[in-house]
C-alpha cells in the first residue's frame, strides 16, 4: 500500500464521520482532501480560518479570484450561502466553540490526547498559524495521520516529545490501520482496517493500545 | 481635508524603525503598491506585525526578503524560507503568536482594552512568561493588546472620506489593524465619491482612516 492509498483510506473514513449540518474546519495538507469525499446527501459548512464560511471547490483554470484563497493561499470558490468576515470574527467562531469538527494533521499525537503539529526544534519552525486555537476551540478534534513516519516510527506515542499544539484536546485519530478514540487519557482502537492484524497495529503504536470490546471493521 | 495622497507621500510616512501592521493572509489582501514603495525607499529596522510573512516575492514577504525588518510578529512564517533563515542566523527576531490570539490582541489594541483571557496555548510554549489565570475552574492565558505606529490597509473600495469595503477573503486582518495604529494608510482599488457607499455596507468607518492611496485593480 503506497502513501497515496493510505491517505485515501484516512480521508474517506473521516468524510464518513461528518454529519448533516456540521461546521467543519479542514487543516492544510491531507485534511484538505476530506472535502473530495463528502457525501452529496449531507450539507456541510466548511470554515476557512482566513475569513469565511462556505468554502467550495477549486475553481476552473482561468476562473481564479485574487481575493478568494483558502488558508493555504490556494484559489478556491464559495458555495451559495457563504459569508466573509475578518480574522477576529473567524477566531470567535473557532475559539468560541462554533466549529463542530476540526480535522488536522500531526507530527505526533499521544494516548492522552496531546497533539504536536507545529514545529520541530532546530529543524522546521513554520509557526502554529490557527492550529492552537482550532484544537482548543472546536467541539471535536479529529487527527488525520499516517500510522508511522517514513522511517517507520509510530506517530502515536504514550507521550509527545515535540512542542505541543494543545494538551488533552484530541478526540479521534484516524490512520490507514484504524480508527481510534481517546477516552479518559486512553487510546482505544474502535475500528480496524482488515488489511492489518491487531498485532501489526500494536507493533506500529508506541502507546498502550486498548482494543474496544465491540471492535468493528473500518469502512471507508 | 482630502485624505487622498500620492503613493510617494504615503510611503514616506513609514519611517525606518517604526512598528507597522500590514493586512493580508499569504498575500491575499496586502497593499502591494505601498509595500513595493517601502522597498524602493530602503526603509529599515521595521517591526512588522501581520498574520504571516507570505512568500519571498509576493505580499509583505518582500519586506523580509529585502532586509527591511528587524522583527516580525506573526502566526505563520513557513511559506517564506527567508524568514526562517534570518531567524536562525539571528539577523531578525521572530515572535510567533497563535493566529486567533494575534487577531484578538490587535482587535483589543484598537478597542482600548487592557488584555483578554484565552485558553489557546495553555500547557504549550506559548504559556511561557505569561500570567495563567483561573476563571470558572478553567485555565486561561492573559494576553495583552498590541498597537502599531502605522497600519497599511488594503481595501476594495474607499469613498473620499475613507469609508471602506473589503472584498471576499482579502478582508482578514485589514479591519483590525485599521483601528490599532496611530496612522492608517489605505490602498484602495477604487475610490468613489462620498455617498456612493451605502452606510449599511461600510466595513471600516472613515474615522479610522488617515490617508488613501489609489491602488491597482
Amino acid at each position: 500500500m503506497d502513501v497515496k492509498e493510505k491517505k485515501e483510506i484516512i480521508v474517506k473514513r473521516i468524510a464518513k464521520s461528518l454529519e448533516d449540518g456540521d461546521v467543519v474546519n479542514l487543516g492544510i495538507g491531507m485534511p484538505t482532501l476530506v472535502a473530495n469525499h463528502i457525501s452529496d446527501e449531507i450539507d456541510i459548512m466548511l470554515q476557512s480560518e482566513n475569513g469565511f464560511l462556505g468554502l467550495g471547490p477549486k475553481p476552473e483554470a482561468g476562473k481564479e479570484d485574487k481575493d478568494l484563497t483558502n488558508a493555504g493561499g490556494e484559489a478556491v470558490s464559495v458555495k451559495d450561502g457563504a459569508m466573509f468576515f475578518d480574522s477576529a470574527e473567524s477566531f470567535t467562531i473557532i475559539r468560541g466553540g462554533h466549529v463542530d469538527k476540526t480535522i488536522l494533521g500531526a507530527l505526533q499525537v499521544d494516548a492522552k490526547g496531546n497533539l504536536a503539529n507545529w514545529m520541530i526544534p532546530n529543524k522546521i519552525v513554520p509557526g502554529m498559524g490557527g492550529a492552537m486555537d482550532l484544537v482548543v476551540g472546536a467541539k471535536e478534534v479529529i487527527i488525520a495521520t499516517l500510522q508511522t513516519t517514513k522511517r517507520g516510527n509510530s506517530k502515536i506515542l504514550a507521550e509527545c516529545t515535540l512542542p505541543l499544539t494543545a494538551k488533552k484536546e484530541v478526540d479521534y485519530i484516524v490512520t490507514e490501520m484504524g480508527y481510534y478514540k481517546i477516552e479518559d487519557e486512553k487510546l482505544i482502537l474502535k475500528e480496524i482496517n482488515p488489511d492489518f492484524t491487531i498485532e501489526e497495529i500494536k507493533e506500529a503504536t508506541d502507546a498502550e493500545l486498548i482494543v474496544a470490546k465491540d471492535l468493528k471493521e473500518m469502512i471507508y | 481635508m482630502s485624505k487622498i495622497i500620492s503613493l510617494e507621500k504615503a510611503a514616506a510616512k513609514v519611517e525606518s524603525g517604526s512598528r507597522v501592521m500590514i493586512g493580508g493572509f499569504l498575500a491575499c489582501g496586502t497593499p502591494e503598491k505601498i509595500v513595493d514603495k517601502l522597498i524602493d525607499n530602503g526603509v529599515e529596522n521595521l517591526t512588522i506585525i501581520a498574520n504571516d510573512t507570505s512568500f519571498p516575492d509576493r505580499g509583505l514577504g518582500k519586506l523580509v526578503s529585502n532586509n527591511c525588518a528587524k522583527k516580525v510578529i506573526a502566526s505563520h512564517i513557513g511559506t517564506n524560507p527567508d524568514t526562517g533563515e534570518k531567524m536562525n542566523d539571528g539577523s531578525m527576531e521572530v515572535e510567533l503568536v497563535p493566529q486567533g490570539t494575534l487577531a484578538e490582541r490587535v482587535r483589543i489594541g484598537g478597542a482600548g482594552l487592557g488584555g483578554f483571557l484565552t485558553p489557546t496555548g495553555v500547557g504549550t510554549v506559548v504559556e511561557e512568561g505569561k500570567d495563567v489565570i483561573e476563571s470558572n475552574g478553567e485555565k486561561y492565558l492573559l494576553e495583552l493588546p498590541i498597537k502599531g505606529d502605522v497600519a497599511l490597509v488594503k481595501a476594495w473600495k474607499a469613498d473620499k472620506k475613507g469609508n471602506l469595503i473589503y472584498r471576499k477573503s482579502a478582508r482578514n486582518f485589514n479591519p483590525l489593524i485599521a483601528k490599532a495604529c496611530d496612522t492608517v494608510i489605505v490602498e484602495a482599488e477604487e475610490i468613489v465619491e462620498v455617498g456612493e457607499i451605502d452606510p449599511d455596507h461600510v466595513m471600516t468607518s472613515s474615522i479610522f482612516v488617515d490617508y488613501i492611496v489609489r491602488g491597482d485593480n
